[in-house]
């Protein structure tokens, strides 16, 4: 993307260039033509370095896990999403975006129990983000309990992938 | 003798086909041997043949027999025309005849029941009903002959309402049927999950727990009229409904405080009470018999177990002690009973404890079993549970001699809530 754009920058350089020596103006003007395209260039390639970092930031927030996984019966935030939840924190804190924080559970066990658990994982989440400086106002906990599983289905694996909180 | 269904009347209009079907899986060993033949009707044919209803409904409670039309040697009609000997040989201990009239533009139904072994006509009633009450007038007669010979009332002519997800909990609904299924009503659709569906007292009334505001939140309606009304919408849970013995407040489920509490709400002040004080999860209150005290599901000693309040004083005591999940309690109309979810080897039953001796005993033996609602008269329990990738209805005796299931053709049902007697 930034290579596309510096080439684009380029050629309305060169086009400039070329209108400024078709043209029959004195050698200043011509000078001051060729600066004034070089500074359109150079201006829009740091333009076009901008977009790209802010795209690249992007793309990474949006790479960075919103699901976070827990154990049966548990709300115990695990070290991996500790890791990307201070990251979320960082993100949280600068745009100050508000978030909300759904907390499931797997089908196992009673479901106004699973509401409980649900809500004590999103909780533990919401915690954690506090604890990094993310204001409690900007974040409320949800739970639906088991009434929305990640997976449909009886197995071990598909509890795993249950047992979680999202950020939204 | 005239029964009203007033508020069947009511919902008579959009009552739909049975969804549910029964398939029994265990019965008791040495059920009482009975013969409901066909009863006499004279007129074009009725939506509804009164006598299979009353052999199925007899069937279910696991305690009959009944006959099969195809092995009967005769129809009769009436005590003349009754050869006890006939019945006798055919091994049926009972037999239930029955003469339908219309009368008046209203369907009059007279039943006799004969002791085949006294050779004699035990008992003899008549009730009448309209047109959309010819099955309740079929479960009236379960109910009268069930409880001649057992003992015990009948709950047939109750009712149930659970919830029904569709198409992967894209929809919501909470229904309600008969017993045995039919008759089912949607009474609440929602794209947003419905939950915890419970009885008033006076049969006229469910509480339940609806998401559509975006949060859980508990609501009150009323079954006939479907006029709502939403008593909580506090931040975080709004769970787990129940009325109280008298119908007067509601022991629900709050966690304003930062984690969930029981609490009370008087329905006629609007006043909330928080009953549990403790930083684990306190949730799935049931009232005893006496209202005086609520068992409610805690975590607090680190797995959740069944403890109970008294109100009064506030004492809490611990109740169950086998296993390291026990969950959602309810008390038997006798008192003796605590039936709950269970889990034993890791795999979620539905057990009943000796309120007095603490035995524990396991009742079902069908997995990831939950929420189970005892009929009014104590006999049987109904539970959610899976079967063949499906959420589908239950029941088991609280004996545990008597096994059926209610498959659903439709979505995944679950949360039963036995309704009281009318």
């Amino acid at each position: 993307m930034l290579s596309k754009a510096i080439k684009q920058g380029l050629g309305l350089a060169l086009a400039m260039a070329v209108l400024a020596g078709c043209s029959t103006t004195d050698h200043n003007a011509e000078a001051d033509a060729a600066a004034a395209a070089e500074r359109a260039a150079a201006a829009q390639a740091a333009a076009a370095a901008d977009r790209a970092a802010l795209n690249a930031q992007a793309e990474a927030a949006a790479k960075l896990d919103t699901v976070f996984y827990f154990e049966f019966d548990s709300s115990v935030i695990n070290a991996e999403s500790r890791a990307t939840l201070l990251t979320h924190a960082e993100q949280l804190k600068s745009s100050g975006a508000s978030v909300r924080l759904e907390g499931h559970a797997d089908e196992r066990g009673t479901r106004e129990y699973n509401m409980a658990l649900g809500e004590r994982r999103a909780n533990a989440v919401r915690d954690f983000l506090t604890l990094q400086g993310v204001s409690r106002s900007m974040m409320e906990s949800i739970s639906y309990g088991e009434e929305y599983p990640a997976v449909v289905g009886s197995g071990d694996s598909s509890y795993a992938q249950n047992r979680r909180v999202e950020l939204k | 003798m005239r029964i009203v269904f007033m508020w069947l009347l009511l919902l008579s209009a959009s009552l739909c086909r049975a969804e549910l079907t029964i398939e029994i899986t265990q019965g008791v060993d040495n059920p009482t041997a009975i013969a409901v033949v066909p009863f006499r009707w004279q007129g074009r044919a009725l939506p509804e043949d009164l006598a299979a209803i009353i052999s199925q409904d007899l069937r279910r409670s696991g305690q009959f027999s009944p006959l099969a039309n195809k092995d009967m040697l005769a129809f009769p009609q009436d005590q003349a025309d009754v050869y006890y000997r006939d019945w006798r040989i055919l091994g049926s201990e009972f037999l239930l005849l029955g003469n339908l009239e219309l009368v008046d533009e209203r369907y009059q139904l007279t039943f006799e029941l004969y002791d085949v072994l006294l050779q004699k006509k035990v008992m003899r009633q008549t009730v009448d009903g309209d047109k959309a009450q010819l099955r309740d007038l079929a479960h009236f007669v379960s109910d009268k002959v069930y409880e001649f010979i057992t003992g015990i009332r009948g709950a047939f002519s109750t009712q149930m309402i659970y919830v029904e997800a569709l198409g992967g909990n894209k929809l919501y609904r909470l229904m309600l049927a008969d017993v045995d299924g039919a008759r089912e009503k949607v009474l609440l659709e929602s794209k947003q999950p419905l939950m915890s569906p419970s009885w008033s007292p006076d049969g006229k009334s469910v509480a339940y727990v609806s998401f559509e505001t975006g949060r859980p939140a508990i609501f009150r309606q009323q079954i006939a009229t479907a006029e709502r009304q939403q008593l909580t919408n506090f931040k975080g849970l709004n769970g787990a409904p129940v009325w109280s013995p008298d119908g007067d407040k509601l022991a629900l489920v709050l966690s304003k405080d930062g984690n969930p509490e029981i609490y009370t709400l008087d329905l006629v002040s609007g006043v909330f009470n928080r009953v549990t004080k403790h930083f684990a999860i306190d949730t799935e209150p049931n009232w005893t018999i006496d209202g005086k005290g609520i068992v409610f599901t805690s975590d607090r000693g680190g797995k959740p177990q069944i403890y109970q309040v008294t109100l009064a004083s506030g004492r809490v005591e611990r109740l169950t002690f086998e296993g390291d999940y026990n969950a959602r309690a309810r008390i038997s109309p006798d008192g003796k009973s605590l039936v709950m979810v269970h889990r034993n080897n890791g795999v979620f039953h539905i057990a009943a404890q000796d309120m007095v001796s603490g035995d524990i005993r396991v009742l079902t033996e069908t997995h990831l079993d939950e929420s189970p609602s005892i009929a009014p008269n104590g006999a049987m329990l109904m539970y959610a549970t899976k079967y063949q990738g499906k959420g589908i209805l239950a029941a088991v005796s609280l004996d545990a001699g008597v096994k059926f299931r209610l498959p659903s053709k439709l979505g995944d049902v679950r949360e039963p809530s036995w309704s009281p007697y009318f």
